[in-house]
């Protein structure tokens, strides 16, 4: 079986964001990732070809030139192949789904295997773009994933517990990070992937359905440091969150 | 500008978040707007009856909608938009409605802003609020294509007001409609309890790695959470040793919560945790470490043993 598994990049989220004036983000010295709900995908979907003893896992990714150091990092940690849609223009959620689909009607894989959202701005909705676009079934926040034959067995974690249900194949399944704690790229790995050619897709003719859907007006620092009022007891806890805070009855 | 709310509901009644997402829907309909409630489900007449006391119900009740599962709820929700005139599609954030309405926005044309935190109208436009980056950063975005699908966090509005007397109850016509059934569902391990989701709820309860056992955890969080009315939530590095279930972990892999108190107990405050809670109205902290990361983030802190002060805490509110 063949499994797609798209990869994106994101800020680490454990630098300091900085903002321009101009309300835009000022990325000069920030360190982009692959996102970490991807790499959980992109593990699960190892596993399942390691465990069938056959099988293809392919990732594609849709936007810039920097792409492909993600990319050869899906590589080293054992994808077999890596498509890039190159684009210098802005790519959302949308655009990145229909480019996605384009590479899907041609690899024509059997599982498609997404992190359920990207970590820097927490959005869940590449996967569902997809599948909706597809016309496939989904199962969405996967914490379990057992293939059976033509068929897919998913743990979902909802807000009210686990469901399961179980899919026909081809469907999207979003990867959620209690999947699976993803490897590390060997050294091995990292010299057998400088090997492997990054494929470019051809993004001419898709102008049109990548107009941005929601634009983003400008950015603004949360506050983010408060100043502590220490207390010394329960009591007085209590007391200052109900006189002075005025949270509690 | 209309827009239709997709409720969540337990087969009995329609949930807070989803109230609070038609108390936005009211605000941003503006005068010649019209807000309407879409239900779904089967046999969810009693919902509707309720749900009837907000807003005009479309309630498309159907044998296949019994089972939770995505595709056939999003082409419903699609078809609904476009025959109601739907300008902008509304739900409460939560899994229910990234999963289901989600794909929808899908088969809407993409247009889609989820986890919003707030609105406003510039010169007829409406604008949505945002947060990016483990919550530092509030981003302000705008719809460029129409309908948009737009999912609020339950608790950034307030519940909408009901109406003494039933808006009407309009069944969905599903007779003509291709929808095809794939997929099955074996039902539900559910969260134990009944306290309030963390998502939508006024007062959070939230312990974190200085509790030894899930025991432990239960009983002092558990307990004065259940005092307060309150919802019980948990850090990663608790979750992850057992100490409490994975449903209630909050933070930047978790659920982002904005409750009006947050209570951190145990808990020192990685950028993982602070970046679901810090946009809490009021956070107190209780920890044994004065430089905890936590007390950065609080605005009322306590040093001391969770295992001491919660005890002390529950005694003085049951007295």
């Amino acid at each position: 079986m063949k499994i797609l598994v798209p990869i994106r990049s994101v800020l680490d989220t454990d630098q300091k964001i900085q903002i321009s004036p101009d309300g835009s983000l000022d990325d000069r010295d920030l360190r982009y990732d692959i996102n970490p709900f991807d790499a959980v995908a992109l593990e699960e979907a190892l596993q399942i070809r390691e465990s069938f003893g056959q099988g293809e896992v392919v990732c594609a990714a849709v936007g810039s030139d920097d792409l492909e150091t993600q990319l050869r990092t899906a590589l080293a940690m054992g994808a077999d192949r890596a498509l890039l849609a190159n684009t210098d223009s802005q790519v959302d959620h949308w655009s990145t789904a229909v480019v996605l689909q384009k590479i899907v009607e041609s690899e024509l894989p059997g599982l498609i295997l997404v992190g359920e959202r990207t970590a820097e701005d927490d959005s869940d909705m590449v996967g569902v773009f997809l599948a909706a676009l597809l016309d496939w079934p989904q199962a969405t926040f996967a914490s379990q994933i057992t293939v059976l034959d033509n068929k897919v067995q998913v743990g979902r974690e909802t807000d009210s517990g686990i469901e399961t249900i179980t899919l026909p194949m081809p469907s999207v399944v979003t990867c959620g990070l209690r999947l699976n704690k993803p490897r590390y790229a060997s050294f091995r790995g990292q010299m057998k992937a400088r090997s492997i050619p990054i494929e470019c897709v051809s993004l001419d003719d898709l102008r049109s359905d990548l107009e941005p859907r929601v634009e983003t007006l400008n950015l603004k620092l949360e506050r983010s440091k408060r100043d502590c009022v220490f207390v010394e007891s329960a009591e007085e806890l209590l007391r200052f969150l109900r006189f002075d805070a005025k949270v509690l009855e | 500008m209309n827009l239709l709310v997709v409720a969540n509901h337990d087969g009995q009644q329609v949930d807070r978040a989803s109230l609070s997402a038609v108390e936005f829907a009211r605000q941003a309909s503006g005068k010649d707007g019209l807000v309407q409630i879409l239900l779904l489900g089967h046999q969810i007449d009693a919902v509707a009856e309720k749900a009837a006391h907000y807003a005009p119900v479309l309630c498309a009740d159907h044998e296949i909608l019994g089972e939770p599962l995505a595709d056939r709820f999003a082409v419903i929700i699609a078809h609904a938009a476009k025959t109601s005139g739907t300008d902008i599609v509304v739900a409460a954030s939560g899994s229910w409605a990234h999963d289901i309405v989600g794909r929808a926005a899908g088969l809407l044309g993409g247009t889609m802003v989820g986890n919003v935190t707030g609105h406003q109208i510039l010169d007829g436009e409406i604008l949505f609020q945002r947060l990016l980056y483990a919550g530092t950063v509030t981003a302000t975005v705008a719809l460029r294509k129409y309908p948009g699908v737009v999912t609020m966090r339950g608790s950034a509005y307030p519940i909408a007001s009901k109406n003494p007397k039933p808006f009407p109850v309009t069944a969905v016509d599903l007779t003509n409609m291709e929808i095809s059934v794939r997929g099955s569902y074996q039902g539900l391990e559910a969260r134990s309890g009944d306290r309030p989701d963390p998502a939508d709820a006024r007062v959070i309860v939230s312990g974190g790695y200085a509790f030894k056992t899930a025991e432990d955890f239960e009983r002092l969080v558990g307990g004065l959470a259940d005092i307060l009315g309150a919802a019980a939530g948990a850090s990663r590095a608790l979750v992850n040793v057992g100490g409490a279930p994975s449903e209630i972990q909050i933070g930047l892999t978790g659920k982002v919560v904005t409750p009006e108190l947050y209570l951190a107990l145990g808990i020192s405050g990685s950028i993982q945790h602070l970046a679901g809670m810090r946009n809490s109205q009021v956070i107190a902290a209780v920890n044994t470490d004065p430089n905890a990361p936590i007390f950065k983030a609080a605005d009322y802190g306590l040093i001391g043993d969770v295992y001491q002060v919660i005890p002390e805490l529950i005694e003085i509110l049951s007295s």
